[in-house]
């Protein structure tokens, strides 16, 4: 059902990298996703990641959760592996019809494959591991220098959390009104792509409608509450900096700079 | 008599694998018999919601075994289909499925996935209506205009419109006032009188279900604790509150005129029993 997508989700725990600050957290990924990309050879790709299954590990996150992750992106993984592999120039291995398959073209595919399963379990992990309101939080405190260019940093970072907030409500109200019409004999699984299409009908038009009715609530609860804006708000649950995070950062930097200086040697 | 439902050692787990997985039923067995007006109480979070979403099939149990009629609702793609039909579900705060342009249109939907004919769908449609006392006038009407009682009442003739053997109905009267409370209760009924179909209300509210039902099964923790007539139920006030429920205010009363030493039956749950109570305490003079 709808309740199994398990992107941006969160599941709570009390590991390291759960506590640690979600401005480190952030900052990590950041890092971690520029050395993923300035890899130079196997060597570097190998250090990444050793660094992700250390992260993973210490996590504990289950293998089976993060391959489920992985699982709806299996279509865009496999096209970019097909296009590498063909379109690839290099010493040639095997040909037949039009096609062709060189060595680089296959270690292309191959790294390129890495890469994105690598990229994608990165920042999985990152919502895994930290629950959608102190990402939210870390990231404003991240963007707060850009407010002195009058960005309207708190008001975006509001928006970010009310949405990803309102993300497993909206899920659930789907899956209510999706179990009412079923009740009332409606088909969602059989007939063509239109009247596939038109099944949905009698769920969009309700979900809206109630999406609708509840922002005007939020709104109305929000100005119940005297909010009005970032100006001089204060927090709950203020984020406090731990050596955890000043190890964590280091630990970034130093995979960085590992693999800049891998590349130099065009490992 | 054949029980029209039953549930054998219905078992269902949400979540399974996950860190979130909880057992909302646990090896549920209980039957439900034709005709039979039915209640269901318990705790927010018993499994009641879990359990009624299992008698039409829309819920897959993780374990045991739905029957309709004596056979599997799950023993053929087909029959659960049919099943969705016979058994009309109406979950809480119906009143936000509905989606058609016009009040005609939302109920005609449940007739017209059955793919019956014009008139017949015509006829239903007028029919249910009459049910839920909704006037022809605003059979043209778009749904979204109604009040929130009329709108209610429509999302419930919506399903009356399937003409279910088995109508189930997850808290009805949730959110309304008293007039629309009674409203809406007479109209099931009435639709249970007409029809002689089979009703299970579940309700947070003791004094409904005491006016209205014949048998009471109250769920707590996943299994079924208790299962009776009211008078039976409504005789363990101790236990129900340590579930978390309670019993009827006027069944409350008269314990507390027990604890006062008064000789009465604490076995009333409705305000008429209570009344016959009273008198027979006064030795049948009615006036103070």
């Amino acid at each position: 059902m709808l309740k199994d997508i398990t992107i941006g989700q969160y599941f709570p725990g009390d590991t390291p990298i759960h506590r640690m600050d979600p401005r480190t957290k952030i900052l990590n990924v950041i890092f971690y996703i520029i050395a993923l990309f300035s890899c130079g050879g196997i060597v570097g790709y190998a250090l990444v990641l050793a660094y992700l299954i250390a992260a993973v590990r210490i996590s504990r996150i289950k293998l089976k959760t993060i391959l489920k992750g992985v699982k709806p992106l299996i279509i865009i993984i496999i096209f970019t592996a097909l296009l590498n592999m063909f379109y690839t120039p290099g010493n040639e291995l095997i040909h037949f019809w039009r096609l062709t398959i060189t060595d680089a073209g296959l270690k292309n595919a191959v790294l390129m494959v890495a890469r994105i399963i690598m990229l994608i379990t990165g920042t999985f992990l990152l919502t895994y591991t930290t629950s959608p309101i102190t990402l939210t939080d870390g990231l404003e405190l991240l963007l707060n220098p850009l407010k002195k260019l009058h960005a309207p940093v708190h008001e975006l970072a509001m928006m970010m959390s009310i949405a990803l907030r309102f993300i497993p409500t909206l899920i659930e109200e789907t899956d209510k009104i999706m179990s009412a019409q079923k009740a009332r004999g409606a088909d969602f699984e059989t007939g063509n792509l239109i009247q596939k299409a038109k099944a949905l009908i009698p769920i969009l038009v309700p979900l809206f409608v109630s999406a609708f009715r509840r922002a005007d609530e939020l709104a109305t609860a929000m100005e119940c509450r005297c909010y009005t804006g970032g100006e001089g708000r204060t927090r709950l649950n203020p984020l406090h900096w731990q050596s955890l995070d000043t190890i964590g950062l280091i630990c970034g930097i130093v995979l960085l700079i590992g693999v800049i200086v891998l590349r130099q040697f065009g490992l | 008599m054949n029980p029209i439902i039953e549930t054998k050692e219905l078992t269902h787990i949400y979540s399974r694998g996950t860190p979130f997985e909880r057992v909302a039923l646990d090896s549920v067995n209980f039957s439900v018999n034709p005709g039979e007006f039915m209640g269901i109480i318990g705790h927010t979070g018993s499994g009641k919601s879990t359990l009624i979403q299992h008698l039409n099939g829309l819920l897959k149990p993780t374990g045991g075994q739905v029957l309709f009629d004596g056979t599997d609702i799950w023993s053929d793609k087909h029959f659960t289909r049919q099943v969705r039909f016979k058994v009309g579900l109406v979950f809480q705060y119906p009143e936000y499925q509905l989606f058609e342009e016009t009040v005609f249109k939302d109920i005609s939907f449940g007739p017209k996935n059955m793919k019956l004919s014009e008139e017949e769908i015509r006829r239903r449609v007028y029919e249910a209506a009459a049910f839920v006392e909704l006037p022809d006038s605003v059979m043209e009407l778009s749904p979204f205009e109604l009040s929130g009682g009329q709108k209610r009442r429509v999302a419930i003739a919506g399903v009356i419109a399937m003409e279910p053997d088995v109508l189930i109905l997850d808290e009805p009267t949730a959110g309304l006032d008293p007039k629309g409370r009674e409203q809406i209760l007479s109209n099931i009924r009435a639709y249970q009188e007409a029809r002689g179909a089979t009703v299970i209300m579940v309700s947070h509210s003791m004094e409904e279900i005491a006016d209205s039902v014949e048998r009471l099964v109250v769920i707590h923790d996943a299994h079924i604790a208790m299962d009776g007539t009211p008078r039976e139920i409504f005789a363990h006030a101790s236990e129900l509150e340590s579930m978390g429920l309670s019993v009827p205010q006027v069944t409350n009363v008269f314990l507390r005129l027990r604890e006062m030493g008064l000789d009465v039956d604490t076995s009333v749950y409705t305000t008429e029993q209570a009344k016959a109570a009273l008198l027979a305490l006064k030795g049948g003079r009615p006036g103070c």
